[in-house]
Protein backbone atom coordinates (compact mmCIF):
# COMPACT_ATOMS: atom_id res chain seq x y z
CA UNK A 1 0.00 0.00 0.00
CA UNK A 2 1.48 3.33 -0.92
CA UNK A 3 0.39 6.23 1.02
CA UNK A 4 1.60 9.72 0.21
CA UNK A 5 1.55 12.30 2.31
CA UNK A 6 -0.75 14.95 2.21
CA UNK A 7 2.04 18.18 2.22
CA UNK A 8 5.38 16.33 2.38
CA UNK A 9 8.04 17.42 0.40
CA UNK A 10 11.28 16.68 2.49
CA UNK A 11 14.08 19.24 3.25
CA UNK A 12 14.94 19.46 -1.20
CA UNK A 13 14.80 22.27 -2.95
CA UNK A 14 13.84 23.03 -6.68
CA UNK A 15 16.85 23.00 -8.95
CA UNK A 16 17.13 24.78 -12.34
CA UNK A 17 20.89 23.88 -12.08
CA UNK A 18 21.17 20.30 -14.23
CA UNK A 19 21.64 17.28 -11.61
CA UNK A 20 22.29 13.62 -12.38
CA UNK A 21 19.27 11.26 -12.31
CA UNK A 22 17.65 11.25 -9.05
CA UNK A 23 19.41 13.61 -7.65
CA UNK A 24 18.14 16.93 -5.01
CA UNK A 25 20.01 19.69 -4.13
CA UNK A 26 20.78 20.72 -0.53
CA UNK A 27 22.35 23.66 0.22
CA UNK A 28 23.31 21.92 4.04
CA UNK A 29 26.09 19.48 4.24
CA UNK A 30 24.92 16.63 5.55
CA UNK A 31 27.18 14.64 7.57
CA UNK A 32 27.26 10.56 6.93
CA UNK A 33 29.42 8.15 8.29
CA UNK A 34 30.15 4.68 9.15
CA UNK A 35 32.30 4.97 11.99
CA UNK A 36 33.24 7.31 14.78
CA UNK A 37 34.96 10.28 13.73
CA UNK A 38 39.12 9.76 14.13
CA UNK A 39 40.70 12.26 15.98
CA UNK A 40 44.31 12.52 14.31
CA UNK A 41 47.01 14.66 15.67
CA UNK A 42 48.99 16.28 12.96
CA UNK A 43 52.05 15.17 14.13
CA UNK A 44 50.83 11.93 13.91
CA UNK A 45 49.39 11.66 10.10
CA UNK A 46 50.79 10.04 7.51
CA UNK A 47 49.72 9.83 4.04
CA UNK A 48 51.19 6.87 2.02
CA UNK A 49 51.41 5.63 -1.56
CA UNK A 50 52.09 1.46 -1.55
CA UNK A 51 51.87 -1.55 -3.33
CA UNK A 52 52.48 -5.27 -2.96
CA UNK A 53 55.98 -4.74 -1.65
CA UNK A 54 55.63 -1.82 0.83
CA UNK A 55 55.62 1.45 0.89
CA UNK A 56 56.77 4.01 -1.84
CA UNK A 57 56.26 7.01 -0.62
CA UNK A 58 55.04 9.02 2.64
CA UNK A 59 54.71 12.47 3.81
CA UNK A 60 53.99 13.46 7.04
CA UNK A 61 51.95 16.76 7.89
CA UNK A 62 54.43 19.12 7.09
CA UNK A 63 55.93 17.50 4.45
CA UNK A 64 52.76 17.05 3.17
CA UNK A 65 51.58 20.89 2.93
CA UNK A 66 55.10 21.85 1.84
CA UNK A 67 53.37 20.31 -1.83
CA UNK A 68 52.05 22.90 -4.33
CA UNK A 69 48.56 22.69 -3.51
CA UNK A 70 45.65 24.42 -5.60
CA UNK A 71 41.86 26.01 -4.55
CA UNK A 72 39.21 24.29 -7.02
CA UNK A 73 36.10 24.30 -7.09
CA UNK A 74 33.46 20.49 -7.32
CA UNK A 75 30.02 19.28 -7.12
CA UNK A 76 29.15 16.90 -4.62
CA UNK A 77 27.33 13.90 -4.96
CA UNK A 78 26.39 11.73 -3.02
CA UNK A 79 24.58 7.91 -3.38
CA UNK A 80 22.17 9.03 -0.67
CA UNK A 81 20.79 11.66 -3.49
CA UNK A 82 21.56 14.70 -1.85
CA UNK A 83 23.88 17.03 -4.51
CA UNK A 84 25.83 19.99 -3.40
CA UNK A 85 27.23 22.20 -6.16
CA UNK A 86 30.07 24.57 -6.47
CA UNK A 87 32.13 23.93 -3.14
CA UNK A 88 35.15 25.19 -2.92
CA UNK A 89 38.06 22.79 -1.88
CA UNK A 90 42.39 23.25 -1.57
CA UNK A 91 43.87 20.35 -1.26
CA UNK A 92 46.99 18.71 -3.33
CA UNK A 93 46.11 17.13 -6.96
CA UNK A 94 47.24 13.31 -6.56
CA UNK A 95 48.98 13.94 -10.00
CA UNK A 96 51.86 15.78 -7.75
CA UNK A 97 51.54 12.87 -5.14
CA UNK A 98 51.88 10.31 -7.70
CA UNK A 99 54.19 12.44 -9.88
CA UNK A 100 57.12 10.06 -11.64
CA UNK A 101 55.89 7.08 -9.75
CA UNK A 102 56.54 4.49 -12.25
CA UNK A 103 53.87 1.69 -11.59
CA UNK A 104 52.11 -0.92 -14.02
CA UNK A 105 48.87 -0.95 -11.21
CA UNK A 106 45.70 -0.71 -13.17
CA UNK A 107 43.62 0.48 -9.79
CA UNK A 108 43.97 2.01 -6.43
CA UNK A 109 42.66 1.18 -3.14
CA UNK A 110 41.99 4.29 -0.96
CA UNK A 111 42.33 3.54 2.78
CA UNK A 112 40.91 6.07 5.80
CA UNK A 113 41.97 5.92 9.88
CA UNK A 114 39.30 3.75 10.84
CA UNK A 115 38.67 1.16 8.58
CA UNK A 116 37.00 2.75 5.72
CA UNK A 117 38.41 1.87 2.16
CA UNK A 118 37.33 2.38 -1.49
CA UNK A 119 38.48 1.64 -4.80
CA UNK A 120 39.21 3.31 -7.72
CA UNK A 121 40.73 2.42 -11.41
CA UNK A 122 44.05 4.37 -10.50
CA UNK A 123 43.39 6.40 -13.84
CA UNK A 124 40.33 7.99 -12.06
CA UNK A 125 42.99 9.78 -9.93
CA UNK A 126 44.98 10.88 -12.49
CA UNK A 127 44.36 14.37 -14.53
CA UNK A 128 42.71 16.48 -12.63
CA UNK A 129 40.39 14.33 -11.25
CA UNK A 130 41.11 13.55 -7.43
CA UNK A 131 43.19 15.57 -4.58
CA UNK A 132 43.67 15.03 -0.85
CA UNK A 133 42.12 18.16 0.52
CA UNK A 134 42.66 19.70 3.48
CA UNK A 135 40.93 23.06 3.40
CA UNK A 136 37.15 23.55 2.79
CA UNK A 137 34.91 26.59 2.10
CA UNK A 138 37.67 29.09 3.65
CA UNK A 139 38.56 27.07 6.66
CA UNK A 140 40.40 24.02 7.92
CA UNK A 141 38.67 20.75 7.01
CA UNK A 142 36.79 19.69 10.26
CA UNK A 143 36.87 16.01 11.46
CA UNK A 144 32.89 15.67 10.89
CA UNK A 145 33.95 15.95 7.03
CA UNK A 146 37.19 14.19 6.62
CA UNK A 147 40.09 16.49 8.29
CA UNK A 148 42.59 16.67 8.61
CA UNK A 149 42.83 15.53 5.17
CA UNK A 150 40.36 13.63 2.94
CA UNK A 151 40.57 12.38 -0.48
CA UNK A 152 38.35 14.48 -2.87
CA UNK A 153 37.10 12.63 -6.64
CA UNK A 154 34.12 14.59 -7.61
CA UNK A 155 33.74 13.05 -10.83
CA UNK A 156 32.41 9.74 -8.72
CA UNK A 157 29.74 9.43 -5.92
CA UNK A 158 31.02 10.85 -2.51
CA UNK A 159 31.22 7.68 -1.13
CA UNK A 160 34.78 7.33 -3.61
CA UNK A 161 35.84 10.70 -1.82
CA UNK A 162 37.30 9.03 1.47
CA UNK A 163 37.10 10.92 4.34
CA UNK A 164 40.30 11.20 6.61
CA UNK A 165 42.22 9.34 4.34
CA UNK A 166 45.78 7.89 5.03
CA UNK A 167 46.94 6.64 2.01
CA UNK A 168 46.45 4.64 -1.13
CA UNK A 169 47.58 1.22 -2.15
CA UNK A 170 48.29 0.19 -5.66
CA UNK A 171 46.65 -2.53 -7.05
CA UNK A 172 46.83 -5.02 -9.64
CA UNK A 173 43.71 -6.25 -9.60
CA UNK A 174 40.64 -4.46 -8.48
CA UNK A 175 39.37 -5.40 -4.69
CA UNK A 176 36.31 -3.67 -3.42
CA UNK A 177 36.15 -1.33 -0.24
CA UNK A 178 33.77 -1.14 2.47
CA UNK A 179 30.67 -0.27 0.62
CA UNK A 180 31.35 -2.02 -3.00
CA UNK A 181 31.76 -4.84 -0.99
CA UNK A 182 28.13 -4.46 0.13
CA UNK A 183 26.09 -4.02 -2.98
CA UNK A 184 27.10 -0.17 -3.99
CA UNK A 185 28.57 0.06 -8.05
CA UNK A 186 32.13 -0.78 -8.17
CA UNK A 187 32.75 2.06 -10.20
CA UNK A 188 30.12 4.59 -9.14
CA UNK A 189 29.66 7.49 -11.84
CA UNK A 190 26.24 9.86 -10.65
CA UNK A 191 26.00 10.73 -14.39
CA UNK A 192 25.36 7.47 -15.42
CA UNK A 193 23.09 6.81 -11.94
CA UNK A 194 25.34 3.61 -11.14
CA UNK A 195 24.75 3.29 -7.50
CA UNK A 196 24.33 -0.24 -6.65
CA UNK A 197 26.30 -3.07 -8.48
CA UNK A 198 24.58 -4.58 -11.44
CA UNK A 199 23.86 -1.36 -12.77
CA UNK B 1 5.01 -4.72 7.33
CA UNK B 2 4.08 -0.72 6.67
CA UNK B 3 0.31 -0.28 8.24
CA UNK B 4 -1.18 2.96 7.47
CA UNK B 5 -2.40 4.69 11.40
CA UNK B 6 -4.97 7.60 10.65
CA UNK B 7 -4.55 10.82 12.73
CA UNK B 8 -7.32 10.93 15.46
CA UNK B 9 -6.43 13.19 17.76
CA UNK B 10 -3.59 16.06 17.84
CA UNK B 11 -2.51 17.73 21.21
CA UNK B 12 0.50 20.44 21.88
CA UNK B 13 2.08 18.99 25.02
CA UNK B 14 4.72 22.38 24.81
CA UNK B 15 5.62 25.13 22.47
CA UNK B 16 7.61 22.81 20.08
CA UNK B 17 5.84 19.06 20.97
CA UNK B 18 2.81 17.35 20.02
CA UNK B 19 1.53 14.41 20.80
CA UNK B 20 -0.18 12.59 17.71
CA UNK B 21 -2.69 9.76 18.35
CA UNK B 22 -3.29 7.50 15.73
CA UNK B 23 -5.85 4.75 14.98
CA UNK B 24 -3.93 1.63 13.60
CA UNK B 25 -6.19 -1.35 12.41
CA UNK B 26 -4.97 -4.50 12.94
CA UNK B 27 -2.28 -3.20 15.66
CA UNK B 28 -1.15 -6.18 17.77
CA UNK B 29 -0.44 -4.32 20.40
CA UNK B 30 3.02 -3.03 22.47
CA UNK B 31 4.91 -3.31 25.47
CA UNK B 32 5.90 -0.11 27.08
CA UNK B 33 9.62 1.43 25.39
CA UNK B 34 8.80 -0.32 22.16
CA UNK B 35 9.16 2.66 19.30
CA UNK B 36 7.46 2.48 15.42
CA UNK B 37 9.35 3.72 12.24
CA UNK B 38 7.23 6.44 10.43
CA UNK B 39 7.32 6.74 6.59
CA UNK B 40 6.43 9.75 4.69
CA UNK B 41 6.06 9.61 1.05
CA UNK B 42 6.10 12.82 -1.24
CA UNK B 43 4.14 12.91 -4.31
CA UNK B 44 7.44 12.15 -6.31
CA UNK B 45 7.97 9.27 -4.28
CA UNK B 46 10.78 10.54 -2.18
CA UNK B 47 10.30 9.08 0.96
CA UNK B 48 11.65 9.80 4.72
CA UNK B 49 11.42 7.59 7.91
CA UNK B 50 12.14 8.04 11.01
CA UNK B 51 11.71 6.00 14.82
CA UNK B 52 9.46 7.40 17.23
CA UNK B 53 8.76 5.75 20.58
CA UNK B 54 5.49 4.94 21.64
CA UNK B 55 3.94 7.05 24.76
CA UNK B 56 0.80 5.65 25.25
CA UNK B 57 0.61 2.36 27.30
CA UNK B 58 0.07 -0.85 25.73
CA UNK B 59 -3.87 -1.23 25.12
CA UNK B 60 -6.57 -2.95 23.31
CA UNK B 61 -8.35 -0.19 21.18
CA UNK B 62 -5.90 0.03 18.43
CA UNK B 63 -4.47 3.57 19.49
CA UNK B 64 -1.13 4.77 19.35
CA UNK B 65 0.37 7.56 20.77
CA UNK B 66 3.50 9.21 19.76
CA UNK B 67 4.68 12.53 21.19
CA UNK B 68 7.13 14.47 18.88
CA UNK B 69 9.10 17.17 19.24
CA UNK B 70 10.12 19.40 16.75
CA UNK B 71 13.60 19.98 16.02
CA UNK B 72 14.89 23.05 14.24
CA UNK B 73 16.52 21.94 11.04
CA UNK B 74 14.50 18.65 10.90
CA UNK B 75 13.44 17.07 8.12
CA UNK B 76 9.88 15.08 9.46
CA UNK B 77 9.26 16.98 12.72
CA UNK B 78 8.51 20.41 11.97
CA UNK B 79 5.78 18.14 9.14
CA UNK B 80 4.59 15.94 11.78
CA UNK B 81 4.23 18.91 14.40
CA UNK B 82 2.54 21.52 12.34
CA UNK B 83 1.59 20.21 8.48
CA UNK B 84 0.25 16.72 9.75
CA UNK B 85 -3.91 17.18 10.21
CA UNK B 86 -6.86 15.22 11.81
CA UNK B 87 -7.42 12.25 9.36
CA UNK B 88 -4.33 12.08 7.29
CA UNK B 89 -2.55 9.19 7.60
CA UNK B 90 0.87 7.97 7.92
CA UNK B 91 2.75 4.55 7.62
CA UNK B 92 4.18 2.59 10.78
CA UNK B 93 6.06 -0.39 11.03
CA UNK B 94 6.34 -2.25 14.60
CA UNK B 95 6.39 -2.14 17.50
CA UNK B 96 9.77 -2.89 17.40
CA UNK B 97 12.11 -3.27 20.38
CA UNK B 98 12.28 -6.32 22.67
CA UNK B 99 15.30 -4.99 25.30
CA UNK B 100 14.33 -1.23 26.13
CA UNK B 101 10.94 -2.56 26.99
CA UNK B 102 8.98 -2.53 30.73
CA UNK B 103 6.79 -5.47 30.78
CA UNK B 104 4.65 -5.77 33.70
CA UNK B 105 5.67 -8.37 35.40
CA UNK B 106 8.48 -6.63 36.52
CA UNK B 107 8.73 -6.45 40.29
CA UNK B 108 12.01 -4.95 41.07
CA UNK B 109 12.50 -1.05 41.55
CA UNK B 110 13.07 0.77 38.61
CA UNK B 111 15.16 3.65 37.87
CA UNK B 112 14.15 5.82 34.45
CA UNK B 113 16.63 8.78 33.67
CA UNK B 114 15.09 10.86 30.72
CA UNK B 115 16.72 13.45 28.68
CA UNK B 116 14.47 15.85 26.99
CA UNK B 117 12.06 13.58 24.65
CA UNK B 118 13.90 10.67 25.96
CA UNK B 119 11.08 10.97 28.46
CA UNK B 120 8.54 9.87 26.04
CA UNK B 121 9.23 6.00 26.04
CA UNK B 122 9.97 5.97 30.01
CA UNK B 123 6.58 7.74 30.02
CA UNK B 124 4.96 4.97 28.23
CA UNK B 125 6.32 2.74 31.19
CA UNK B 126 5.16 4.45 33.62
CA UNK B 127 1.45 4.92 32.42
CA UNK B 128 2.05 1.03 31.77
CA UNK B 129 2.48 0.43 35.52
CA UNK B 130 -0.58 2.78 36.68
CA UNK B 131 -2.49 1.05 34.36
CA UNK B 132 -1.63 -2.39 35.39
CA UNK B 133 -1.76 -1.07 38.70
CA UNK B 134 1.59 -2.82 39.41
CA UNK B 135 3.66 -1.98 42.41
CA UNK B 136 7.04 -2.04 40.86
CA UNK B 137 8.59 1.15 42.93
CA UNK B 138 9.47 4.02 40.29
CA UNK B 139 11.96 6.58 40.28
CA UNK B 140 12.22 9.14 37.28
CA UNK B 141 14.99 11.63 37.08
CA UNK B 142 14.31 13.47 34.34
CA UNK B 143 16.47 16.49 32.88
CA UNK B 144 15.44 19.04 30.49
CA UNK B 145 16.98 22.61 29.12
CA UNK B 146 14.74 24.68 30.86
CA UNK B 147 11.39 24.77 32.89
CA UNK B 148 8.57 24.92 29.47
CA UNK B 149 10.05 21.93 27.91
CA UNK B 150 9.10 19.59 30.69
CA UNK B 151 6.77 16.75 28.74
CA UNK B 152 3.48 15.53 30.60
CA UNK B 153 4.12 18.00 33.31
CA UNK B 154 0.48 18.03 35.28
CA UNK B 155 0.67 14.12 34.67
CA UNK B 156 3.82 13.58 35.96
CA UNK B 157 2.65 16.00 38.80
CA UNK B 158 -0.35 14.31 39.76
CA UNK B 159 1.61 10.45 39.66
CA UNK B 160 4.47 12.08 42.10
CA UNK B 161 2.31 13.73 44.39
CA UNK B 162 2.82 11.82 48.10
CA UNK B 163 1.86 8.28 48.28
CA UNK B 164 1.82 7.72 44.30
CA UNK B 165 3.76 5.95 42.73
CA UNK B 166 7.04 7.73 41.17
CA UNK B 167 9.24 9.65 42.50
CA UNK B 168 10.24 12.41 40.79
CA UNK B 169 13.48 14.52 40.14
CA UNK B 170 13.80 17.39 37.89
CA UNK B 171 16.98 18.69 36.54
CA UNK B 172 17.39 21.42 34.54
CA UNK B 173 20.69 22.13 32.13
CA UNK B 174 20.23 25.84 30.73
CA UNK B 175 18.21 27.53 32.86
CA UNK B 176 16.33 26.47 36.21
CA UNK B 177 13.31 27.56 37.67
CA UNK B 178 13.15 30.85 40.64
CA UNK B 179 15.18 29.14 43.93
CA UNK B 180 15.70 26.38 42.59
CA UNK B 181 18.62 25.04 44.73
CA UNK B 182 21.12 23.46 42.12
CA UNK B 183 22.56 25.39 39.15
CA UNK B 184 21.67 24.17 35.75
CA UNK B 185 24.10 21.63 34.33
CA UNK B 186 24.42 17.85 33.50
CA UNK B 187 23.90 15.46 35.76
CA UNK B 188 27.01 14.45 38.05
CA UNK B 189 27.67 11.67 40.48
CA UNK B 190 26.31 13.80 43.26
CA UNK B 191 22.42 13.97 41.59
CA UNK B 192 23.00 10.42 41.31
CA UNK B 193 23.41 9.18 45.07
CA UNK B 194 20.94 11.61 45.48
CA UNK B 195 17.80 10.91 43.22
CA UNK B 196 18.47 7.47 41.90
CA UNK B 197 18.08 3.71 43.78
CA UNK B 198 20.80 2.50 45.97
CA UNK B 199 22.71 0.30 43.53
CA UNK B 200 22.43 -2.42 45.98
CA UNK B 201 18.61 -2.81 45.65
CA UNK B 202 19.45 -3.82 41.91
CA UNK B 203 17.19 -1.74 40.11
CA UNK B 204 16.52 -2.16 36.66
CA UNK B 205 17.89 0.88 34.95
CA UNK B 206 16.57 2.81 31.72
CA UNK B 207 18.33 5.60 30.72
CA UNK B 208 16.63 7.55 27.30
CA UNK B 209 18.15 10.60 25.70
CA UNK B 210 20.28 12.05 23.15
CA UNK B 211 23.45 10.13 23.01
CA UNK B 212 25.65 12.16 25.22
CA UNK B 213 22.95 11.92 27.53
CA UNK B 214 22.81 8.99 28.06
CA UNK B 215 26.85 8.33 27.97
CA UNK B 216 27.13 10.78 30.83
CA UNK B 217 24.25 9.17 32.69
CA UNK B 218 24.68 5.30 32.05
CA UNK B 219 28.51 6.02 32.98
CA UNK B 220 27.53 7.60 36.29
CA UNK B 221 24.70 4.62 36.85
CA UNK B 222 27.80 2.23 36.53
CA UNK B 223 30.09 4.28 38.19
CA UNK B 224 27.24 4.14 41.40
CA UNK B 225 27.23 0.37 41.43
CA UNK B 226 24.83 -0.43 38.96
CA UNK B 227 25.84 -3.71 36.55
CA UNK B 228 25.79 -3.30 32.80
CA UNK B 229 23.21 -5.56 32.55
CA UNK B 230 21.06 -3.55 34.89
CA UNK B 231 21.20 -0.85 32.71
CA UNK B 232 18.87 -0.34 29.59
CA UNK B 233 19.84 2.29 27.28
CA UNK B 234 18.07 4.08 24.01
CA UNK B 235 19.55 7.38 22.22
CA UNK B 236 18.09 9.57 19.94
CA UNK B 237 20.51 11.58 17.61
CA UNK B 238 22.75 14.22 19.12
CA UNK B 239 19.96 16.53 17.88
CA UNK B 240 17.27 14.37 19.47
CA UNK B 241 16.04 13.13 16.54
CA UNK B 242 16.62 9.78 15.85
CA UNK B 243 18.33 9.33 12.41
CA UNK C 1 37.10 2.88 24.36
CA UNK C 2 34.18 5.18 23.46
CA UNK C 3 34.23 7.91 20.40
CA UNK C 4 34.80 11.64 21.33
CA UNK C 5 32.02 13.23 18.94
CA UNK C 6 28.53 11.27 20.40
CA UNK C 7 27.68 10.91 16.63
CA UNK C 8 26.40 7.37 16.47
CA UNK C 9 23.10 5.77 17.74
CA UNK C 10 22.36 2.11 19.41
CA UNK C 11 21.59 -1.45 17.73
CA UNK C 12 17.26 -0.07 19.00
CA UNK C 13 17.56 2.62 15.64
CA UNK C 14 18.65 -0.50 13.23
CA UNK C 15 15.39 -2.86 14.79
CA UNK C 16 13.10 -1.60 12.17
CA UNK C 17 15.19 -2.15 9.44
CA UNK C 18 16.59 -5.84 10.84
CA UNK C 19 13.01 -7.04 11.64
CA UNK C 20 12.77 -7.33 7.48
CA UNK C 21 14.65 -10.14 7.76
CA UNK C 22 14.66 -11.61 11.25
CA UNK C 23 11.33 -12.19 12.84
CA UNK C 24 12.80 -12.14 16.41
CA UNK C 25 13.40 -9.25 18.12
CA UNK C 26 17.45 -8.42 17.47
CA UNK C 27 17.89 -5.46 20.29
CA UNK C 28 17.80 -8.50 23.15
CA UNK C 29 19.60 -10.37 21.17
CA UNK C 30 23.66 -11.29 22.32
CA UNK C 31 26.13 -11.00 20.23
CA UNK C 32 30.02 -11.91 19.96
CA UNK C 33 32.00 -9.83 18.33
CA UNK C 34 34.42 -11.22 16.22
CA UNK C 35 37.56 -9.27 16.47
CA UNK C 36 37.58 -8.67 20.19
CA UNK C 37 35.62 -11.29 21.57
CA UNK C 38 32.99 -9.34 23.94
CA UNK C 39 29.07 -10.12 24.03
CA UNK C 40 27.05 -7.91 24.31
CA UNK C 41 23.19 -6.99 23.43
CA UNK C 42 22.53 -5.58 20.15
CA UNK C 43 20.56 -3.01 21.55
CA UNK C 44 23.83 -1.34 23.12
CA UNK C 45 25.69 -1.52 20.23
CA UNK C 46 27.27 1.79 18.07
CA UNK C 47 24.76 2.08 15.31
CA UNK C 48 26.10 4.38 12.30
CA UNK C 49 23.23 4.60 9.88
CA UNK C 50 23.24 8.25 8.17
CA UNK C 51 25.49 7.43 5.09
CA UNK C 52 24.65 4.73 2.43
CA UNK C 53 23.93 1.84 4.97
CA UNK C 54 23.66 0.89 8.49
CA UNK C 55 26.49 -0.15 10.12
CA UNK C 56 26.84 -1.36 13.95
CA UNK C 57 30.05 -1.38 15.72
CA UNK C 58 31.64 -3.43 18.89
CA UNK C 59 30.90 -0.95 21.69
CA UNK C 60 34.14 -2.15 22.94
CA UNK C 61 36.61 -1.93 20.03
CA UNK C 62 34.69 -0.29 17.38
CA UNK C 63 35.13 -2.95 14.64
CA UNK C 64 32.22 -3.79 12.40
CA UNK C 65 29.60 -6.11 13.61
CA UNK C 66 26.92 -6.12 10.97
CA UNK C 67 26.12 -3.83 7.99
CA UNK C 68 23.08 -3.89 6.05
CA UNK C 69 22.34 -1.58 2.59
CA UNK C 70 19.06 -1.29 0.92
CA UNK C 71 19.61 -1.87 -3.00
CA UNK C 72 16.24 -1.83 -4.82
CA UNK C 73 14.22 -4.81 -4.18
CA UNK C 74 17.49 -6.56 -2.50
CA UNK C 75 18.68 -6.29 1.13
CA UNK C 76 22.81 -6.99 1.43
CA UNK C 77 23.62 -8.48 4.61
CA UNK C 78 27.07 -8.99 6.27
CA UNK C 79 27.45 -10.48 9.98
CA UNK C 80 31.06 -11.34 9.13
CA UNK C 81 31.85 -9.45 12.55
CA UNK C 82 29.86 -11.57 14.74
CA UNK C 83 30.98 -14.94 15.93
CA UNK C 84 27.51 -15.48 16.90
CA UNK C 85 24.12 -14.04 17.80
CA UNK C 86 21.78 -15.36 20.25
CA UNK C 87 18.33 -14.51 20.07
CA UNK C 88 15.05 -15.49 22.39
CA UNK C 89 12.27 -17.10 20.53
CA UNK C 90 9.81 -15.82 22.28
CA UNK C 91 10.28 -12.67 21.06
CA UNK C 92 8.38 -12.63 17.92
CA UNK C 93 8.65 -8.43 16.80
CA UNK C 94 5.43 -8.39 15.95
CA UNK C 95 4.09 -9.96 19.10
CA UNK C 96 4.08 -8.20 22.24
CA UNK C 97 2.19 -10.12 24.68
Amino acid sequence: MDIVSRGFSGRRSAADVKLPPGQYLTTDFPVLSAGPTPHVPLDQWEFTIEDGTGVLRRWNWKSFRDLPAETFRADLHCVTRWSKLGTSWEGVSLDTLLADLKTDASHALAHSYGDYTTNLPLSDLMKKQAWVAFRFDGKDLAPEHGGPARLLVPHLYLWKSAKWVRGITLMHQDKPGFWESLGYHNYGDPWREQRYSGE
Amino acid sequence: MWRPGTVVVLHDETATARTITLEVPDWPGHVAGQHVDVRLTAPDGYSAVRSYSIASAPNTEGRVELTVERLANGEVSPYLTQEVAIGDRLELRGPIGGWFVWRTQQTEPIQLIAGGSGIVPLMAMIRSRVAAASIAPFRLLYSVREPGAVLYRDELEALSNHGQPVNLTYTYTRAVPKDWPRPPGRIDAALIATSTWPSNLVPTCYVCGPTAFVENAAGLLSDYGNSADKIRTERFGPTGDRK
Amino acid sequence: MSSHSYDYLDGNAAAGELSKIFALDVTAAEGQCAHCGATKRFGEAHLYMRGPGVVARCVVCEHVLLRLVNVRQRVFLDMSGMTYWSLDTSLLHQISR
